[in-house]
């Protein structure tokens, strides 16, 4: 058996991923990807722990986290295709009309 | 005390006269605004006269609450009218003079284009000295007090785009304001020890306290700061200085406020509380040396100076004098008699020199008048009853108001013969100086320049075109061929003032006046009942005091005279061997220049040194400008947190989480 460690160091290299990913990349794309990398790697640690724990509760939470992610990807893309549609751009520096 | 419920009307009537001028006279014709304005002065007159005949010396006063004011538990202070014998005197004075005033201004300023403006100032003028006069408290007459102070400052600087106007205005109000302050502490003592600011109340309350022989008390301290008011009020020494500027104003307002009623104010202020003087034998003192010094001392200034209503403003201080001088020892009757027919004489003279000044072109210097007696008759009949007058000839009113003074000064308990040898001798001097004044308007040769144009725009300093609204107060639609008599609306109220100043006097003969006024001067009562007792015994006196004081008006006359009439070429002779001396009198002896030195060359220096350089801009302004240079400063930082960049915030996100983090794997988790 695979020890919980291994999960959950996998876990902690998916989330930072994403945070950097979150960080760094302009594409706004690209930054929803790495939104769903860090969900996905908290995910994996809820159901490592579900698995360690014999506790279903984590498994059920990580189904949420799925439906959430699900409704958040319908909403979110179609924000970025208006987002391109008016702006013909999906470089998020360049969307800053509200900014200082 | 009797309710009259019409009291309150008198004063209120010229009240909206003068804002139906204001709101709406810009749009009114001429004729209109005079209508307005003489109607509302006209009708607050009636009512006066109405009064008066209901009126007689044994009536209890009229009084009328118009309002609530200040209710403060035991202390109260309403918007109450009150009328007795001495307000009555002063109502009609006021409103009868004032109204043939209005009549004369007619006249005068017709062809200026602020003649609405001057109206409604002139109307606001008759409210706020009626609200004076009328007051049944201190505090109302300081609102009477105060406006009348606003009103002579709008109509001193009635021609405000002449510097000179401007800043006679301000100089006017400014040390009205000197005065305004004492006036303001007598009635802080009289509310922290009477706790009342009512006449009657104040007046009964004191009359319960004994007479302050001997040092000085709470009386004798309200009755000095009450006399620093009425010196700033009524141009006593040392707080004369304004009202010779004053006759920058049109010459109405000169005869108006600065001659006849307002500056009398102080005058009556100090009649009216005789009581609190008559307790305060220290303030009194004061009082009569203070009136006695001013008489003196203006009437010199007089006699060196050229512009003619120079010369009648420095009368107008020095007769003011001679009313304290009556009041300081005690004869608040005599004072306010001398007060009435100074109100006819001198608004005579005044309106006299306006209808000179106005008929050669606006000239005010003498040197450039002479020989209008044959150009303007009745100006010079009128000037000649006032002249007459003034300097004190019988059966004239000011003999016998003058003489009555003059008597009471060495006779009264509080008297000496030091003021009366000063009353004669200022009676001399000023006997000398009206009729130098007189000799140089009216006779020998006009010695001013005839018919032309250029003569308008030579008026001192003063923008003569009539576009302007300038300030030449003639232009009546003439060019100016020569000297020429006045239009019959300014030589009515002549006529009238000059009637009035030849038989207003005879009211006073027996005793009559004082007789008047006694239920106000109540000790005057107990006064009267002491001189017909000594009466038998002083009559040799009195009679040769009278004969001293004509003599001294006849020598005065004499001089003037020999000096501006047989030998005109003399004074400047006599000028020359004087030299310093007379340089002194024609510079009123330096004393705008000393309290220039004295008190604002300080006062700006300090002003603009430590107020507002050190204090203003190095502790005020510099502690709101850095707290909010740091305040800046500070968020200038700040706000670079919140860029609005997203990627940012998620940047602090997640090295926040991070240090979470790192603190739980430290600490270990429980």
């Amino acid at each position: 058996m695979v020890p919980l460690s291994y999960y959950l160091v996998l876990s902690g290299i998916l989330f930072v991923c994403g945070v950097l990913g979150f960080l760094i990349k302009r594409n706004i794309i690209t930054i929803f990807m790495s939104i769903e990398l860090m969900l996905n790697g908290v995910n994996l640690s809820f159901v490592a722990f579900a698995a360690q724990w014999h506790d279903l509760r984590g498994q059920v939470f990580v189904f949420f986290v799925m439906v959430v992610a699900a409704a958040e990807a319908a909403v979110g893309l179609a924000i970025i295709i208006a987002v391109y549609r008016t702006r013909e751009t999906l470089n998020v520096d360049q969307v800053n009309l509200l900014k200082l | 005390m009797t309710l009259n419920p019409y009291l309150w009307l008198v004063p209120l009537l010229p009240l909206a006269g003068a804002a139906l001028n204001g709101f709406f006279g810009r749009r009114w014709s001429k004729h209109v605004i005079s209508a307005v304005a003489l109607v509302f002065c006209g009708a607050a007159f009636a009512m006066a006269l109405l009064l008066a005949a209901g009126f007689s010396s044994a009536s209890a006063p009229y009084y009328y609450d118009l309002a609530h004011w200040l209710r403060s538990g035991t202390f109260q202070v309403d918007f109450s009218f009150y009328l007795d014998q001495l307000s009555l005197v002063m109502l009609l004075v006021v409103t009868g003079v004032g109204f043939l005033i209005h009549i004369y201004s007619v006249g005068y300023m017709w062809d200026d284009d602020g003649y609405y403006r001057f109206m409604s100032y002139l109307n606001l003028f008759m409210f706020f000295m009626l609200t004076l006069v009328l007051a049944k408290n201190y505090l109302v007459m300081f609102i009477g007090w105060e406006g009348v102070g606003l009103a002579s400052y709008l109509l001193i600087g009635f021609w405000f785009t002449k510097d000179s106007a401007a800043a006679a205005g301000k100089k006017a109000f400014i040390v009205n304001r000197i005065g305004d302050f004492g006036f303001l502490i007598a009635l802080f003592l009289m509310i922290k020890h009477f706790e009342s600011l009512d006449f009657t109340h104040v007046f009964a309350a004191v009359r319960t306290l004994p007479t302050e022989t001997a040092g000085v008390g709470l009386l004798t301290a309200i009755g000095l700061l009450l006399m620093v008011g009425a010196a700033g009020k009524s141009a006593q020494i040392p707080l004369y200085v304004w009202l010779p500027d004053a006759m920058e104003g049109p010459t109405p307002v000169s005869a108006l406020i600065h001659a006849a009623t307002m500056v009398t104010a102080g005058v009556y202020m100090v009649a009216r509380s005789s009581a609190i003087f008559e307790r305060a034998p220290l303030a009194m003192m004061v009082v009569a040396i203070i009136g006695t010094l001013t008489a003196l001392f203006a009437a010199t200034i007089g006699i060196a100076q050229t512009d003619i209503k120079k010369v009648l403003a420095y009368s107008t201080v020095s007769q003011l004098g001679y009313m304290f001088m009556a009041c300081g020892v005690g004869a608040f009757s005599a004072g306010i008699f001398h007060l009435m027919t100074h109100a006819f004489f001198k608004g005579l003279l005044f309106l006299a020199a306006g209808s000179v000044i106005h008929g050669i072109g606006g000239e005010q210097d003498m040197r450039k008048m002479g020989g209008l007696r044959v150009y303007m008759p009745v100006t010079f009949l009128t000037m000649s009853v006032a002249t007459f007058t003034i300097a004190g000839f019988p059966p004239l009113a000011a003999y016998f108001s003058k003489d009555e003074i003059l008597w009471k000064a060495y006779s009264s308990p509080n008297g000496s013969w030091v003021y009366w040898l000063l009353g004669v001798i200022t009676a001399f001097i000023t006997s000398f100086y009206m009729f130098r004044l007189w000799f140089m308007t009216f006779f020998g040769d006009y010695r001013g320049a005839i018919a032309h144009e250029d003569d308008k725009s030579s008026r001192a300093g003063a923008p003569s075109t009539h576009a302007q609204g300038g300030s030449a107060p003639h232009g009546h639609g003439h060019g100016h061929g020569g000297p020429h008599e006045s239009p019959w609306v300014m030589l009515g109220p002549l006529v009238i003032l000059a009637i009035l100043s030849f038989v207003g006097g005879w009211v006073g003969i027996g005793g009559r006046f004082e007789h008047f006024l006694a239920p106000v001067f109540q000790s005057g009562a107990a006064e009267i009942a002491h001189e017909t007792a000594g009466e038998t015994a002083g009559k040799g006196t009195e009679t040769l005091l009278m004969l001293i004081s004509v003599g001294a008006a006849v020598l005065g006359f004499l001089l003037a005279w020999t000096l501006y009439f047989r030998r005109p070429q003399l004074p400047a002779r006599i000028a020359a061997s004087l030299g310093g001396l007379y340089e002194a009198v024609s510079h009123k002896y330096y004393i705008d220049e000393l309290y220039r030195v004295l008190f604002i060359k300080p006062l700006i220096d300090g002003s603009t040194t430590i107020l507002w350089h050190g204090v203003d801009q190095g502790v005020i302004d510099a502690a709101v400008n850095d707290s909010a240079t740091a305040a800046r400063h500070v968020s200038d930082n700040a706000r670079h947190m919140q860029s609005g960049n997203l990627r940012s915030y998620a940047g602090w996100i997640a090295a926040g989480g991070a240090v979470v983090v790192a603190y739980m794997v430290w600490m270990g988790v429980r």
